[in-house]
C-alpha cells in the first residue's frame, strides 16, 4: 500500500512502466521509481487493471532495468507546496527548487490538477488592463481575469510583447500583483531573457519562476503548467494578489502530450495529437478568471509557435476554441519592420466587448476598433487588387484605402518596445487616421461620432 | 409517479477491475441492467453501464475517477440516466447530469468535486397549486392535473405521465404544497392506485411520447435581421451554426437565447468555456424580455459542462437539456433550445470510444456519429402532445469544425439532419462583419412555410422583397469576382450599382452588432430597412438606364444615412420615412438635371 516497495516492474514501453501484482493504489496517484543506484524519479498512475498497473514516469525511463527498479506508491497525487515563501524563486517543472536556494519552508500541498470552477461561482471580467499599447489597447483589449494566448511563430517578437505587456500592464501598478512565469521546453536564453527584463524592471520579488528547459526531460512538461496555474490560483484566491501567468511555449507542452500518447499507444486524432488534447488544453486555459467575492484574479498569457505559422495546426485552432480570443503575430508585418507586428484582423479579444466604451474606456471606443477592423480589412482586398492591376489603376477610394492602411501600419500599430500609450492618445490617433477615408465607408461608427470627431470634411 | 424502469432491485454489488480515465470495468455486474445508473467506489461517484460482456460491466464515469482503486464496489441505482421535471426547473443552472450550481457552491465551495450529490430540484419549497382536474376525471398520460405559476412568465402544467390511464380519485387542494408532495392520486383499470408526484422522472435517453407530428408554420422570430429575413428557423426547427474558433456561434446562441419568440428556452454550454455561462447568468436576470417586459431568466434554463468538467457528463448534458425541453413541450409550449458545441459533444463520444477501444471510423469518431447526432435532432419538431395541445422544440446547434474546414465529419453529418444551415465566415469575423453569417453558403428550408406569416404580420412585400435582395446578393458575388480581378471603375454601371446596392444592404441590413441598441432587431424594422434599400435599386436603376453616371447618384449623404438607418430605433417611422424623403429628393435632382442638361444640349 502507501509504503509498501515494489521491486521488479514487468515491462518499460517510454515514459511508462508495468507494474504487477500491485493492491490498492489508487488512479492518478503519485509514484516513487528508484532505479539500481537508487536514484529518485516521480511517476504517475496512468491505467489500473486487476493484473497491472501502468505507471508513467517523469522524467523518462532510460536506464531503468526491469528486475531491480524499485516503485513506491505514494497514496497521494502530484502535488506542489504553496507558500508565500515562493514569490521570487525559481522551481523546475516538478516544482522542485532550481535556484539552489533549498526547499521552501511551511506552506501547504494541493494536487496540481485543480479542480474545476463552479460557473456560478465566477465573476464576469470586466476590468480593462491598459497595456500602453496601441494595438492591444484598442483593438483587442486585455482584461483581468482573462485568458489572451499570443500566436506566433518562430523568430518572431513574442517574448518581447509578453514582457511589454507584463511591465506595462496597469494590472501591476500596485504591490498587489505578481507574476507566474512557467517555461516549458523553451531555451536556456529566453528563460535568461525573462528572467532579466522582468528584474530589470524591479519585478523580481513578485515572479515565481517554473522552468523546465529545452533539455528537461519532455515528460516533466505536463506537470510544468499545472504546477504554475497551482500557484496562480493560491496567489490570487489566497492571498488576494492580481496574478499574470505567462506560460510558454505551449506547443512544446503539445508536442510532449503527443509522445505520451503515442507511447501509450492511443489512438491519435489530427496530425498525431491525443483525441483529448482539447480537454487536456481547457483543463490548463480554464484556470483563469474572476471568483466573486475574492479580490485576486487570474489572468494567463500562454504563447505558443504555430507549426509553419499555420493557424489552422491542431494546437492554436484548439487553443483558439478555448481562450476568450488571441493575439496573432504577423510574419509579414515583422518584415517590414513594424513592432508589435500584430495582425489585427485574424487577433480578437473576446471580453473587451464588455470592458470597453462608457464607463470603461471612452464612449466611441466600441465603434471606432469596429471601423478600423472593417477599414484595415478593406485594406487587405485593395491590396491585392493593386498586385493585380497596379496601383495607378486605383479608383480614387481605393488609393485613399492603400493610404489609410499605411498610416495604420506605421503610426498606428508600430511603437517603441517601451512606448507607453494612454487608451484616449490611441483612440484620437485612430480617428485621425480613419478621418483620411472617404465618409461614406464609414459605416461602423455612428453619423453623430463623425460629426464630433472628424472635424475637416473627409468627402 | 417514477418513470417506468424494469430493472433489478438495488441489492448487487460489483468490484472495479479496470480505471482507465472516465472508463471503468467492474465484474459481478450480472444482475446490473444495461444502461443502468451506478455509483462506483466510496466516493459514491455517479457513472453508466454502456456495455455488458458476461458478468463484467464497461461503465463510464461522470465525474473524475482520481484516487478510484481496483476492488472498490460498484452499487446500483435500479434507474436509467434520469433527470428530475417539475416547477423550480426555470430560472435553475444544472451541471451536465442535472445537479443544479447553486445548491452546488453553497455546500461545496467556489470548486466542484467529485462525489457530490444533491438533489436536481428543491423538494421544500412551496409552489402554489391551482387545480384543474377534479375527481372522477378520466387521467391519460398529459392531462393537467394542476398548474403552478413558476414565474410571471410561465404557467407550468403539472401533467400525468406518459402511459399511464385511469379514473382520478383524489386532487390536492389549491395552495401551497411542498415539491416532494404529490398532487393526485389515480385508479387504473386493474383498480391500482397511482400517485402523481409534483416533481416527477424521466429518463433523458428516451424520447417523450407525443400524439402527432405537424408540419413547421411559424417562423422562430430571432431579431436577428440575417435570420428572420433570409434564412429564417421555424418554430419546431432545426438549425446549425458551424463556425472556426471566434466566429461568432457562442454570440449567436446568446442572441437567440435572448431574442427568440420561445416561451421557455434552454441552453446547454456543452465543453465551453465558464465564463459564458456567467454571462448569461448576470445578464438575463437584468435583461427584459422585448414581448412581456419581464426578465429573461423567468423564462430560461441553464445547463453547463463546461470545457474543464468530467467529459462523459458532457456526452450526458445534451440529453439532459433536450428530456427538460420535451417536457415543456408536452405543455403546449414552444421551446428553443441551444446547445453550445455539439463538436464538444461529438468529441466526448470519440474520446470515450477510443477509450473502449472500439473501432473508429472517419477521424477517430465512432462509426455511430451520425445515428446519436439523428437522435437528437429527431427530438425536435412541432406536436400536438398527449394532451391534443400544439407544442414544439426548436434545435439549434453549434458545430466548431477543426480548422474552420467544414467538411469534418461532425459538420458534416449534421447538415443531413438540420434544415436550416447558418454559415460562419471567417473573412466577414475578420472584418468584424457580425454576424459573420454568410449570405453565400447559408441556406433555410423553412422560408417559403414561414413566409406566409411573415406576410400576415409584417408586411405583404415580405416574401418578394427577400427574393429581390437574394438576388442581388447572388449577382454580387459574381460582380465581386470580376472587381477582385480588375478593379471596380471599369465595370459598366448597372453593375456597379449591383455592388453598391449589395454594399448598402450588408453595411445596413446584415449587419448587426449584438451589443448595442441595435442587439434585437423586430422584423418590422428589418423590412423597413429593406423597402429604403430595394427602393432606392429600382431608382436609381432606371437612372443608371438612362444613363446617368453611377458617382452621380450614390454620391450624396442622403444615400450615406442608407447604412445607418440600423441606429434608428425600430419604432422611429419617421426616422425612416425621413431617410426615404431625403434619398428621393436627391434622387430626383439628380434626374431633374440631366432632363436640364440634355434640354441645353
Ligand atoms: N453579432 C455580433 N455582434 C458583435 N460582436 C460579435 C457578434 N458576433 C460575434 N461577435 C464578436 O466575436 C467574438 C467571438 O464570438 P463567439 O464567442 O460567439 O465565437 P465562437 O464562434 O463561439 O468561438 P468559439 O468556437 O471559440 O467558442 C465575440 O466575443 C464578439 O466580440
Ligand atoms: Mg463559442
Amino acid at each position: 500500500m502507501a509504503n509498501t516497495e515494489y521491486i521488479g516492474v514487468k515491462d518499460i514501453v517510454d515514459p511508462f512502466v508495468l507494474v504487477e501484482n500491485v493492491n490498492g493504489v489508487g488512479y492518478g496517484e503519485l509514484v516513487h521509481v528508484r532505479d539500481s543506484k537508487g536514484k529518485l524519479r516521480f511517476g504517475q498512475v496512468k491505467m489500473l487493471s486487476e493484473k497491472a498497473t501502468l505507471v508513467q514516469v517523469f522524467t523518462g525511463t532510460e536506464d531503468l532495468v526491469p528486475s531491480t527498479t524499485k516503485i513506491r506508491f505514494l497514496g497521494r497525487p502530484l502535488e506542489v507546496k504553496l507558500s508565500k515563501n515562493m514569490l521570487g524563486r525559481t522551481f523546475n517543472g516538478l516544482g522542485e527548487p532550481r535556484d539552489g536556494c533549498g526547499e521552501t519552508y511551511g506552506g501547504k500541498r494541493v494536487n496540481i490538477n485543480g479542480l474545476p470552477l463552479n460557473p456560478m461561482a465566477r465573476q464576469y471580467p470586466k476590468d480593462f488592463i491598459s497595456t500602453g499599447i496601441s494595438a492591444i489597447d484598442t483593438l483587442t483589449t486585455l482584461i483581468r481575469g482573462q485568458k489572451l494566448p499570443i500566436f506566433s511563430g518562430n523568430g518572431l517578437p513574442h517574448n518581447q510583447l509578453a514582457i511589454q505587456i507584463a511591465t506595462q500592464a496597469k494590472i501591476m501598478g500596485s504591490d498587489d500583483f505578481a507574476v507566474v512565469f512557467a517555461g516549458i521546453g523553451i531555451k536556456h536564453d529566453d528563460a535568461a531573457f525573462f528572467t532579466q527584463e522582468l528584474s530589470r524592471k524591479g519585478h523580481s520579488n513578485n515572479i515565481v519562476t517554473f522552468l523546465n528547459l529545452a533539455d528537461d526531460p519532455v515528460i516533466e512538461r505536463i506537470a510544468t503548467p499545472r504546477m504554475a496555474l497551482s500557484t496562480a490560483e493560491y496567489l490570487a484566491y489566497e492571498l488576494g494578489l492580481h496574478v499574470l501567468v505567462i506560460i510558454t511555449d505551449m506547443t512544446s507542452y503539445c508536442e510532449a502530450l503527443r509522445e505520451i500518447g503515442v507511447a501509450a499507444g492511443e489512438v491519435p486524432s489530427r496530425k498525431g495529437y491525443p483525441a483529448y488534447l482539447y480537454s487536456d488544453l481547457a483543463s490548463l486555459y480554464e484556470r483563469a478568471g474572476v471568483v466573486r467575492g475574492v479580490s485576486g484574479s487570474v489572468t494567463q498569457i500562454p504563447i505558443l509557435t504555430m507549426p509553419n505559422d499555420d493557424i489552422t495546426h491542431p494546437i492554436p485552432d484548439l487553443t483558439g476554441f478555448i481562450t476568450e480570443g488571441q493575439i496573432v503575430l504577423s510574419r509579414e508585418l515583422d518584415s517590414k519592420n513594424i513592432y508589435p507586428p500584430i495582425d489585427i484582423l485574424t487577433s480578437l479579444s473576446r471580453l473587451m466587448k464588455d470592458g470597453i466604451g462608457k464607463g470603461y474606456t471612452r464612449e466611441d471606443h466600441p465603434s471606432v476598433s469596429s471601423q478600423l477592423f472593417a477599414s484595415y480589412s478593406k485594406v487587405q482586398d485593395v491590396r491585392s487588387l493593386a498586385s493585380v492591376v497596379g496601383e495607378d489603376e486605383l479608383s480614387k477610394n481605393d488609393k485613399m484605402s492603400l493610404e489609410f492602411g499605411r498610416l495604420f501600419e506605421e503610426k498606428f500599430l508600430k511603437q517603441g518596445k517601451e512606448e507607453e500609450r494612454e487608451i484616449g492618445y490611441s483612440l484620437d490617433m485612430a480617428w485621425e487616421i480613419l478621418s483620411t477615408l472617404p465618409r461614406s465607408e464609414l459605416t461602423r461608427v455612428s453619423l453623430d461620432d463623425i460629426r464630433e470627431h472628424i472635424k475637416t470634411s473627409g468627402n | 409517479m417514477e418513470a417506468k424502469t424494469n430493472f433489478a432491485p438495488n441489492n448487487k454489488e460489483g468490484i472495479v477491475t479496470l480505471v482507465n480515465g472516465p472508463v471503468i470495468k467492474a465484474s459481478n455486474m450480472r444482475n446490473f441492467a444495461m444502461r443502468e445508473v451506478v455509483k462506483v467506489g466510496p466516493k459514491k461517484l455517479m457513472g453508466e453501464i454502456i456495455r455488458m460482456d458476461g458478468d463484467d460491466a464497461t461503465i463510464q464515469v461522470y465525474e473524475d475517477t482520481d484516487g478510484l482503486k481496483i476492488f472498490e464496489t460498484v452499487t446500483g441505482t435500479g434507474e436509467a440516466l434520469s433527470i428530475e421535471v417539475g416547477p423550480g426547473l426555470i430560472g435553475s443552472f444544472f451541471d451536465g447530469i442535472g445537479r443544479p450550481l447553486d445548491s452546488l457552491l453553497e455546500s461545496e465551495g467556489m470548486y466542484i468535486s467529485p462525489g457530490t450529490s444533491v438533489n436536481m430540484l428543491n423538494r421544500d419549497k412551496a409552489w402554489e397549486v391551482t387545480p384543474v382536474a377534479k375527481p372522477g376525471d378520466l387521467a391519460t398520460g398529459g392531462t393537467v392535473i394542476a398548474t403552478v405559476q413558476e414565474t410571471p412568465l410561465l404557467l407550468h402544467r403539472i401533467m400525468a405521465p406518459p402511459e399511464m390511464e385511469g379514473e382520478i380519485t383524489w386532487v390536492a387542494p389549491g395552495g401551497f404544497h411542498k415539491g416532494s408532495e404529490i398532487v393526485a392520486k389515480i385508479k387504473d383499470a386493474f383498480g391500482r392506485e397511482i400517485t402523481i408526484p409534483m416533481i416527477q422522472r424521466w429518463p433523458v435517453r428516451t424520447p417523450r411520447p407525443y400524439r402527432e407530428r405537424l408540419l413547421p408554420t411559424e417562423p422562430l422570430v430571432t431579431g436577428q435581421r440575417v435570420i428572420d429575413g433570409l434564412f429564417p428557423i421555424a418554430k419546431g426547427g432545426t438549425a446549425c451554426i458551424p463556425g472556426g474558433f471566434g466566429t461568432g456561434k457562442t454570440v449567436t446562441q446568446h442572441q437567440l437565447a435572448k431574442w427568440g419568440d420561445a416561451q421557455v428556452v434552454i441552453y446547454i454550454g456543452c465543453g465551453e468555456r465558464g465564463n459564458e455561462m456567467t454571462d448569461v447568468l448576470e445578464q438575463f436576470p437584468v435583461l427584459e424580455d422585448p414581448r412581456s417586459g419581464r426578465p429573461l431568466m423567468e423564462r430560461t434554463i441553464l445547463i453547463a459542462n463546461t470545457s474543464n468538467m468530467p467529459v462523459a457528463a458532457r456526452e450526458a448534458s445534451i440529453y439532459t437539456g433536450i428530456t427538460i425541453a420535451e417536457y415543456f413541450r408536452d405543455m403546449g409550449y414552444d421551446v428553443a433550445i441551444m446547445a453550445d458545441s455539439t463538436s464538444r459533444w461529438a468529441e466526448a463520444l470519440r474520446e470515450l470510444s477510443g477509450r473502449l477501444e472500439e473501432i473508429p471510423a472517419e477521424e477517430g469518431f465512432p462509426a455511430y456519429l451520425p445515428s446519436r447526432l439523428a437522435e437528437f435532432y429527431e427530438r425536435a419538431g412541432r406536436v400536438v402532445t398527449l394532451n391534443g395541445e400544439n407544442g414544439s422544440v426548436s434545435v439549434i446547434g453549434a458545430v466548431s469544425p477543426p480548422g474552420g474546414d467544414f467538411t469534418e465529419p461532425v459538420t458534416r453529418h449534421t447538415k443531413r439532419f438540420i434544415r436550416c444551415f447558418w454559415g460562419l465566415d471567417k473573412n466577414l469575423a475578420n472584418a468584424r462583419h457580425y454576424p459573420a453569417i454568410s449570405w453565400i453558403d447559408s441556406y433555410s428550408e423553412y422560408a417559403e412555410e414561414v413566409n406566409g406569416w411573415f406576410c400576415s404580420n409584417v408586411d405583404s412585400r415580405w416574401g418578394s422583397t427577400r427574393e429581390k435582395v437574394r438576388q442581388i446578393l447572388a449577382e454580387d458575388n459574381k460582380v465581386q469576382q470580376v472587381i477582385k480581378l480588375v478593379g471596380e471603375d471599369v465595370l459598366p454601371d448597372d453593375q456597379r450599382l449591383i455592388a453598391f446596392t449589395a454594399f448598402l444592404i450588408k453595411n445596413g441590413y446584415l449587419q448587426q452588432n449584438s451589443f448595442g441598441s441595435d442587439s434585437y432587431s423586430p422584423p418590422s424594422k428589418g423590412f423597413m430597412i429593406l423597402d429604403v434599400i430595394i427602393d432606392f435599386y429600382e431608382k436609381a436603376l432606371n437612372l443608371v438606364r438612362k444613363g446617368i453616371p453611377i458617382s452621380l447618384i450614390k454620391e450624396d449623404e442622403s444615400v450615406d444615412a442608407i447604412t445607418h438607418m440600423r441606429e434608428l430605433a425600430a419604432d422611429d417611422t419617421e426616422g425612416f420615412a425621413l431617410v426615404r424623403k431625403r434619398i428621393n429628393a436627391h434622387l430626383e435632382r439628380v434626374a431633374a438635371e440631366r432632363t436640364r442638361k440634355l434640354g441645353g444640349e
